[in-house]
């Protein structure tokens, strides 16, 4: 019997969890392998302590900190998120983390920063999917400022209320659920405060697949993939995809404006 | 060496259907990873090139060992692919989409992958219809392999859907393509290849020759 959140929080939804299990092994981080089971059989040659995270760019309180003074000042809370890949599949996944809105106010960007980026570890010996070049490593990523200050933008620190698995992108790694799967990237190194939009690993790789927004949005194609319908993991029928992944409540005031179609 | 066919082919025969095995036991023992129908699916398409490419390897084998053996599983091997392909368009057809037609024929003339792909089936079909021993009489051997030939092209393409399914790591569709090309290249007339009885297909003849099973008693 699958688990679910007793009492669902503002931010939770209350279907049931994906399989912890399937959590784990089932995982894109091709710093590890492409495989989807290379991570969890690679990634515990990921050294996560000593952590170092530099907070950087256009703000006022720059800095650099070990991971446990990092995640320190602030609460850790429990929130289930769909987890929509852009390869049609999803899951639903209770973190624990802190929304990423308390740093970046700690840190006080100037009035000239306009997007966020971040940077996962550099280091082969460790991720050794790194030696392979098929993407311009470090693996990079970026948010616009008001995305990142949108309380359901968490960075997370465990799952199943347990500390997060390497697999999962160990020690710490951004969660954006209304987002496609890759936007929320793993075991973050930098996070920069920046004036221009950020090119991202995947848009740098792909541009006509991948947009700097990636959005989850049924009614506009991926190349490679419809996304009208995904697979839930441990599901035999395949279910509509939800415009920003069943967000929309929250999150579509974001976008008022904008095609969705040009800014994918 | 006529004592061995019955193990050879009896080991051909386990090497096909070995995969079928291996995927219903994963399924059945859950050890196909988080989302097994889409490795069932990924699978099945892997399995249908490697059979393509195995059935495209006798012709050079037999060149190279000057032994004509290797020709006796050709059909076998071929319709092995036959199944596998039409087990990962199956596949595709009903637990990705659910057999909705419109929703399908979109699909496959807006992604390419899947337009190269479906192709390569459609290409098959005629191939699988025509591997029996009446169809290469009615044929006649000339016009029967002219048309087999379609089976390069239609390895390609199932290597090129393949190369543009992947997302980006290019490499086992690249593998692939390399063992395909070099398999096309041994087709070329080798100057040392020890010489094959003739050009005219031994191996045809002899299933062309085949009478049909309820006549031969």
């Amino acid at each position: 019997q699958a688990r679910r959140k007793a009492n669902p929080g503002p931010y939770d939804t209350d279907e049931p969890w994906t399989s912890y299990e399937d959590i784990t092994t089932y995982n894109n981080f091709y710093e590890f392998g492409t495989g989807k089971r290379d991570p969890s059989r690679n990634a515990h040659r990921l050294r996560t302590r000593p952590w170092t995270i530099r907070v950087e760019g256009l703000c006022h309180r720059p800095g650099t900190y070990e991971l446990e003074d990092f995640i320190k000042p602030y609460t850790l809370e429990e929130r289930v998120y769909r987890f929509r890949c852009v390869e049609g599949w999803s899951m639903v996944i209770p973190w624990l983390g802190f929304p990423l809105a308390e740093v970046i106010r700690r840190a006080e960007p100037t009035s000239q920063a306009k997007f966020v980026e971040f940077t996962t570890l550099y280091d082969p010996e460790q991720m050794p999917g790194q030696k392979v070049p098929i993407l311009d490593w470090p693996y990079v990523e970026g948010l616009r400022l008001d995305e990142a200050m949108h309380p359901l933008t968490i960075l997370a620190v465990g799952l199943y209320g347990k500390m997060l698995p390497n697999q999962n992108g160990a020690p710490i790694r951004l969660v954006v659920p209304w987002k496609y799967g890759f936007k929320s990237i793993k075991s973050i190194v930098r996070i920069r405060f920046v004036e221009k939009q950020p090119i991202t690993t995947w848009m740098k790789a792909a541009p006509h697949e991948y947009g700097f927004y990636s959005n989850v949005n049924p009614n506009v194609d991926h190349p490679r993939w419809s996304q009208k319908t995904e697979r839930r993991i441990g599901e035999f029928r395949k279910r509509k995809t939800l415009l920003f992944n069943g967000y929309a409540d929250q999150v579509a005031h974001l976008y008022e404006g904008m095609d969705l179609r040009k800014y994918f | 060496m006529r004592k061995l066919w019955p193990w050879l082919d009896a080991l051909v025969w386990l090497g096909i259907a070995a995969p079928l095995l291996y995927l219903s036991w994963g399924l059945w023992m859950d050890r196909l990873g988080a989302n097994p129908i889409q490795e069932i699916t990924h699978q099945t398409g892997r399995w249908t090139l490697r059979f393509l490419l195995v059935t495209l390897a006798l012709t050079p084998l037999r060149r190279l060992t000057g032994w004509n053996g290797w020709i006796r599983w050709r059909r076998r091997l071929g319709l092995a692919a036959f199944f596998y392909a039409s087990l990962h368009l199956l596949l595709y057809l009903w637990l990705d989409q659910f057999f909705d037609w419109s929703e399908i024929g979109r699909d496959v003339l807006q992604r390419r992958f899947l337009t190269v792909g479906l192709l390569a089936y459609a290409l098959m079909l005629p191939l699988a219809v025509t591997s029996t021993a009446g169809w290469i009489r009615r044929l006649g051997g000339r016009r029967w392999r002219r048309l087999h030939r379609l089976v390069y092209l239609i390895a390609a393409l199932g290597v090129l859907h393949y190369w543009w399914a992947v997302k980006f790591d290019w490499r086992p569709p690249l593998a692939y393509g390399v063992v395909l090309v070099i398999l096309l290249l041994l087709r070329l007339r080798w100057p040392f290849a020890p010489q094959t009885s003739s050009r005219t297909s031994r191996p045809l003849a002899r299933i062309a020759s085949e009478r049909p099973p309820d006549r031969r008693s």
